[in-house]
């Protein structure tokens, strides 16, 4: 039976090694497109958020190209995210498709139904197999992101376009050939001095910008029109508020993206006091946190429609006010051009520059 | 102290006991006036642009107290009953009205039934000391507008009975029942819904919401959902509307929206999947937001109710 699960960033590369483990065939839907984000939009409803309509798309494409069972994270509220696969069971029906679908719930809400799907998957596995499968293929997962991360580090620094990039790839498919816990060490370090490899100059004077907002949208390349890869080329250093492996860990310590849940909630208490659902909280206590430590600026994305990141973006004015930290909104829906986020982008680059009190030349990427 | 309350979103399912709590405390109470665009404009002005139009016109209304009173009750309801929230967007309320400059104090309780009864108790005496150190008096406070929302539970059970009544009754049963779905804020709300209620009544439609409906029957009517929903009012939306359905209890349904609203996304979906399987009963999505055109409105349920009238003709002929 053919297994698939919606893109988003590098997950993919995590239950390609989860589907080894656990005996069964994976094949990720093909690559989201402009076509996946039409035939997501056309079959979703008017108003639902982003994210939702671009996996019904991914979907549909793999029904499509012969998938027969369907994974899909589940949730326990109050953020839309926990319904999305009650909805897209429906829509999927109703257009006439014929599949399974396994709902991936919140082990520590559902643990039950946590189990029992993947006791669904791997047949003939005990549960402590499963557990250890999972555990490994986490741990591999967490490998991805850290060497992504060392990327970014890298990227405004490097002196050929594109190179800090090309040995990120380069050490991706190091790590995706690994098979066990020594393996997935020795090829993130190897990774690291790959990466590490790429001729930089650090003299140079680079703008630190945070990038904070809804996990979909930041982790999903297309969807935020490769941010991370214009900003980086054009001299920011850029600091991701989510990972892959943060946002699927049931720990609250964010491993890759180095800050505690609990300490972003302290940040966040003058302005939010409550959980919001989705990463409401986080994105306010993020902001804080970056204006603390003396960032150039915030870029918040997000889809349009999201609840939890419109609450947060009616309070970002007074925290951006209060902190004086400069922090450029980008809301994104399905009639979102690259060319808008650019000019925005730009003028963002000047404005931090000028509250730096640095000249544009200083830059010597900015092209 | 005065003390005011929005005319707008949990307004429309607690008020009374609201009332009765702070006017027990010896507490004076403002409610702003009915939405109108005076006040819906003094919403947009300052409201984040994205948000749904229901919290826009929140903000219009505290906009219209805030110079009036001493201070505003904006309460941060988080959940209902154990295993659900409410909407996100009443999660962070009392943050987002905060972060606009020149508003009185706001009074903002935590209610949370997930934390447990105690948790819940010690809420209710922390406001009710803000106002006295009474214990006995916070206590009898807090009985009496127990008493008046459980009385609301016992006037809607009897509204749902005369309902049905009526439709056994022979000489009104040729007329049209409609069932109104979606949020009481946009529902009652007359500028929202723009007089959508008298409209229909106007045209002799007999009508049941969720809140003319016995909440026991709302509760059932939920279980035909697969996944129980995690948001208390939205569930009952769906359990009411299902019930109705289940029932037999209308020849159509009107659902409510207003743009953009989350949960509403993903109900109507489910509404439409639970009516195409409980027969086939026309069901009427109409998504409201500050640029709607009355006529446009009109129009639309005009349509619809000839419509109703001719499969009801036809049915019985």
């Amino acid at each position: 039976m053919r297994i698939t699960a919606p893109q988003m960033g590098s997950l993919e590369y995590m239950l390609e090694d989860l589907a080894v483990r656990l005996g069964v065939e994976y094949v990720p839907p093909p690559q989201t497109t402009l076509k996946t984000i039409e035939l997501g939009v056309k079959n979703s409803p008017e108003f639902a958020c982003l994210p939702l309509k671009i996996t019904i798309g991914n979907f549909i494409q793999a029904l499509e190209a012969g998938s027969e069972l369907l994974i899909m994270a589940g949730g326990c509220g109050p953020c839309r995210f926990g319904y999305y696969a009650e909805v897209q069971k429906i829509l999927l029906e109703n257009l006439g498709y014929k599949f399974e679908m396994i709902i991936i719930e919140p082990p520590g809400a559902h643990p039950i139904q946590f189990v029992r799907a993947f006791k669904k998957l791997g047949r003939n596995m005990s549960i402590k197999q499963i557990y250890n499968a999972i555990k490994i293929s986490f741990k591999k997962a967490q490998a991805f992101d850290f060497i992504e991360k060392k990327m970014l580090e890298i990227r405004p620094f490097e002196i050929d376009k594109g190179s800090a990039y090309k040995n990120y790839v380069k050490a991706r498919e190091i790590l995706r050939n690994t098979k066990n816990d020594d393996e997935i060490e020795e090829s993130k370090k190897t990774g690291f001095k790959i990466i590490e490899s790429t001729p930089c100059d650090f003299g140079r004077n680079v703008l630190r910008v945070g990038l904070v907002g809804e996990f979909y949208i930041l982790l999903e390349p297309i969807m935020n029109f490769d941010i991370e890869k214009w900003l980086g080329e054009n001299g920011v250093l850029v600091e991701r508020s989510v990972y892959t492996s943060d946002w699927i860990g049931s720990s609250k310590n964010n491993p890759v993206a180095g800050i505690s849940n609990e300490k972003l909630l302290q940040e966040a208490k003058p302005y939010l006091s409550h959980f919001v659902g989705g990463e409401g909280v986080i994105t306010i206590g993020h902001i804080a946190h970056f204006a603390k430590n003396n960032y150039d600026g915030v870029i918040h994305l997000f889809p349009f429609t999201c609840m939890p990141e419109t609450i947060a973006k009616s309070i970002i004015p007074k925290v951006s006010r209060e902190l004086s930290i400069p922090v450029l909104s980008i809301t994104i829906d399905e009639q979102t051009g690259k060319t808008g986020i650019v000019t925005r982008l730009e003028a963002m680059i000047d404005l931090m520059l000028s509250k730096r009190g640095a000249k544009k030349e200083s830059l010597c990427a900015v092209s | 102290m005065l003390i005011g309350i929005p005319r707008a979103l949990l307004y429309y399912k607690y008020i009374d006991a609201w009332e009765t709590f702070f006017k027990t405390l010896g507490q004076d109470i403002v409610i702003s006036p009915p939405t109108t665009k005076k006040i819906l404009k003094l919403g947009t002005e300052v409201a984040e642009n994205e948000i749904c139009m229901p919290v826009k016109v929140f903000y219009g209304h505290v906009m219209y107290l805030k110079d009036k009173v001493d201070a505003l009750f904006i309460p941060r309801v988080v959940s209902v009953e154990k295993k659900a929230f409410t909407c996100p967007k009443f999660l962070g309320l009392p943050d987002m009205i905060k972060a606009e400059d020149g508003l009185p104090p706001i009074i903002s309780p935590t209610i949370n039934y997930k934390l447990g009864r105690a948790q819940y108790y010690k809420t209710i005496f922390e406001l009710g000391r803000q106002f006295t150190n009474n214990n006995f008096k916070i206590t009898q406070a807090y009985f009496k507008a127990l008493g008046v929302q459980v009385e609301h539970t016992r006037i809607s059970a009897k509204k749902e009975k005369e309902f049905i009544n009526l439709i056994k009754d022979k000489a009104k049963s040729k007329n049209l029942k409609i069932g109104i779905a979606g949020h009481p804020y946009n529902i009652h709300d007359e500028f929202i819904s723009m007089h959508l209620v008298k409209r229909l009544k106007q045209k002799g439609v007999e009508l049941i919401t969720a809140e003319s409906t016995n909440p026991a029957n709302i509760k059932n009517g939920a279980k035909i959902l697969d996944k129980d929903l995690f948001w208390t009012y939205e569930k009952e939306v769906i359990g009411a509307a299902s019930y109705w359905l289940q029932k037999k209890l209308v020849d159509g349904i009107i659902y409510i929206i207003a743009f953009p609203c989350g949960p509403d996304s993903i109900l109507q979906v489910i509404l439409e999947n639970i009516s195409k399987k409980l027969g086939k009963v026309p069901l009427m999505s109409l998504v409201l937001d500050e640029h709607s055109g009355e006529a446009g409105l009109i129009t639309r349920v005009e349509a619809f109710i000839d419509q109703l009238k001719y499969r009801k003709a036809a049915q019985s002929g």
